[in-house]
């Protein structure tokens, strides 16, 4: 694999470089917090940022996105009948990206790409995406990302890996899509040897600078019903102080679940979805009133359980989380998913008993 | 890449109103381009988004039966915003239908079976679909004995009255329809409600017989004892389930129990399935 060097000013001309092949998306400080956004000619991406408050993921998958259109004027041939809109999927690379964020787009498509049915708006939109990652040097104290199927060096779902070397980065270009980008920036610095362990050292470093992890080796072996039925020794208690706000799931970058609706402007209808969580109870409530998860328990224990058990037997490839740490510092009544995938993994049928671990 | 999203566009033919509380009404629908009958080719017990453009999808067991040619009927409930609107539309008009979707009946499994149909009120509509293709003279003889348990709360509720009575008449087929209560001295079926018509007519529980029901939770809730007592084993109980729908692909992420998605995984499990999912339906 090649790695070169890429000195900072020439990072910056470079991006310059690749605006008319590619619509630049990159970490931007916007008051208080970062978020990934389009960059303007001459913006650059603040790279030192430790990472977005929301997660990347609206750059594949929109909050709102419409899918179909329709003339609803009594007139035209085709009134009343759905089409897809005329949308363009320019080139995007999004730029300096986490590892683990990137890692979640993985995950993610075992939605939404699947045998029988593929879903075109999230695969266009991820198809045309180059992904140019920056590794994590400085962990959060709530990141566990090693112990999640990912890392802060992890590169299995991107195209380029940045690694920050001081005046210059070390870039491993790891697909074609990756050289192609490196070629199209003018980044072609070759490296000695010494530059794929360089970053193989910086690699260990980061690892070990992470404190925190989850146990996640009993989750597939355990008991699916006995998991769901521990409501007094995990559900209940967890629940306790729920307020189902959704704020976990939506800064998750694996939460994808959505909602459709129809709206009318004019002459025009539109087929929209939008982001959904399984927090609120519209979300699984029937016309009829009934609600096969009507309490804050039932969606809580839906929440953790698609995460920690669902996933894991359904796709049998790990849990539905990378590590990213998003909901553990933004839930306001401290609900902790490291917690609870160590209940999940620990529990004890027998003795209705898990572990509790401090978090 | 095909976009599974986009519905076929449909005219409604026909459209029937079938119980005397006018809340159920049957919708008969025809293919505006001819080619997407075919790629709309079904099996009995799977379910399609009915799409009214600009209002919304909802997601209904398919009436019709394979073996019906040149139409799709659907029979409807009303009772949320889109199915309040369908109610409201008139034949002629435009509007879209995106499917089939998920699972069906495990003809191949029943082949050469015996086979009980329960089914209450309104969700009779994939049995209906189920009793016209055994019923097909192509298909009458793949199955040994059909009986067909059918309940609703008065005579003016039943579904598919006509059928009903043809049915009753034929000789190929065990017709056991059945009322709640009534005030009419002419009603020569049975008053009961399911479980208990079910307990008396039924055949008993063999390994050649498999029991579909498909019913309000309550009927299910009781008609399960008393299949258990006449010797039923759970992988010979064949459910269909309804749950909350959006996308109808296994994408949105509501209508799960555990790990299945009852719209692509389902909607058909038996009851040895659920058994090992969670109730959340």
């Amino acid at each position: 694999m090649k790695v070169i060097k890429i000195d900072k000013n020439e990072w910056a001309s470079g991006l310059e470089k690749l605006r008319s092949a590619y619509e630049l998306i990159g970490p931007v400080k916007e008051k208080f917090y970062h978020a990934f956004q389009s960059l303007e000619s001459g913006q650059q991406p603040d790279m030192d940022y430790i990472n977005t408050r929301v997660s990347p993921k609206y750059v594949i998958y929109p909050q709102s996105e419409l899918i179909l259109e329709c003339s609803l004027n009594e007139n035209d041939e085709d009134y009343k009948i759905y089409k897809e809109p005329e949308k363009e999927y320019k080139a995007k690379a999004i730029l300096g990206i986490r590892p683990c964020d990137a890692d979640s787009f993985s995950l993610v498509r075992r939605n939404f790409d699947t045998e029988e049915y593929k879903d075109p708006y999230w695969l266009r939109a991820y198809e045309s995406t180059t992904f140019v990652g920056l590794a994590c040097d400085q962990p959060c104290p709530t990141c566990f990302c090693s112990s999640a199927g990912s890392g802060p060096y992890s590169d299995s779902n991107l195209d380029i890996l940045l690694a920050d070397n001081g005046d210059h980065y070390l870039a491993r270009l790891l697909t074609d899509k990756g050289e192609k980008l490196a070629e199209a920036a003018g980044w072609s610095q070759e490296t000695g040897e010494e530059a794929d362990q360089q970053i193989d050292q910086k690699k260990q470093e980061a690892e070990s600078a992470i404190q925190s992890s989850v146990n996640t080796d009993k989750l597939a072996s355990q008991s699916l019903l006995d998991l769901y039925e521990a409501a007094d020794a995990i559900w209940e208690k967890e629940a306790f102080s729920c307020i189902n706000c959704g704020t976990c799931t939506f800064v998750c970058p694996t939460c994808w679940c959505f909602d459709v609706q129809d709206e009318v402007s004019g002459k025009k209808g539109y087929r929209i979805r939008n982001w959904d969580s399984c927090m609120y109870p519209l979300f699984t409530m029937h016309a009829s009133g009934h609600n096969p998860r009507g309490t804050k328990v039932d969606r809580l224990r839906q929440r953790f359980m698609h995460k920690l058990k669902y996933y894991v037997d359904k796709y049998e490839n790990g849990i539905q989380c990378t590590g990213c740490g998003r909901c553990v510092q933004l839930c306001p009544v401290n609900i902790d998913i490291r917690r609870i995938c160590n209940m999940l993994n620990s529990y004890d049928p027998e003795s209705c008993t898990c572990e509790v671990t401090a978090s | 890449m095909v976009n599974p999203y986009i519905p076929y566009p449909v005219r409604i033919d026909e459209i029937k109103t079938e119980t005397e509380d006018k809340s159920l009404k049957t919708f008969k629908f025809v293919f505006l381009n001819p080619e997407d009958e075919e790629k709309f080719a079904y099996r009995a017990g799977q379910f399609a988004e009915l799409s009214i453009p600009g209002l919304g999808e909802i997601p209904i067991g398919i009436a019709s039966s394979p073996v019906e040619k040149g139409f799709v009927k659907f029979t409807v409930f009303k009772t949320g915003k889109v199915t309040s609107h369908l109610h409201s539309m008139k034949e002629g008009d435009i509007m879209g239908i995106r499917g089939p979707l998920g699972n069906w009946y495990p003809w191949d499994l029943l082949e050469g079976k015996n086979v009980v149909i329960i089914g209450g009120g309104f969700a009779f509509t994939t049995l209906r679909s189920s009793i016209i293709y055994m019923l097909d003279p192509e298909n009458r003889k793949k199955f040994k004995d059909i009986h067909v348990i059918y309940g609703a709360r008065s005579p003016g509720m039943l579904l598919y009255k006509e059928e009903l009575e043809q049915w009753a008449a034929r000789d190929d087929l065990n017709m056991h329809i059945t009322v709640d209560g009534t005030d009419d001295p002419e009603w020569k079926h049975h008053t009961g409600f399911v479980p208990t018509i079910t307990e008396q007519e039924a055949p008993a529980g063999t390994e050649d017989t498999y029991a579909i029901v498909c019913g309000p939770p309550v009927m299910i809730k009781f008609t399960q004892p008393v299949l258990d007592k006449l010797g039923y084993t759970d992988d010979r109980i064949i459910m269909s389930l309804e749950n909350r729908m959006k996308c109808g692909i296994g994408m949105c992420g509501r209508c799960n129990i555990g790990k299945e998605f009852v719209c692509k995984d389902g909607p058909v499990f038996t009851l040895r399935q659920l058994n090992q999912t969670p109730k959340e339906y």
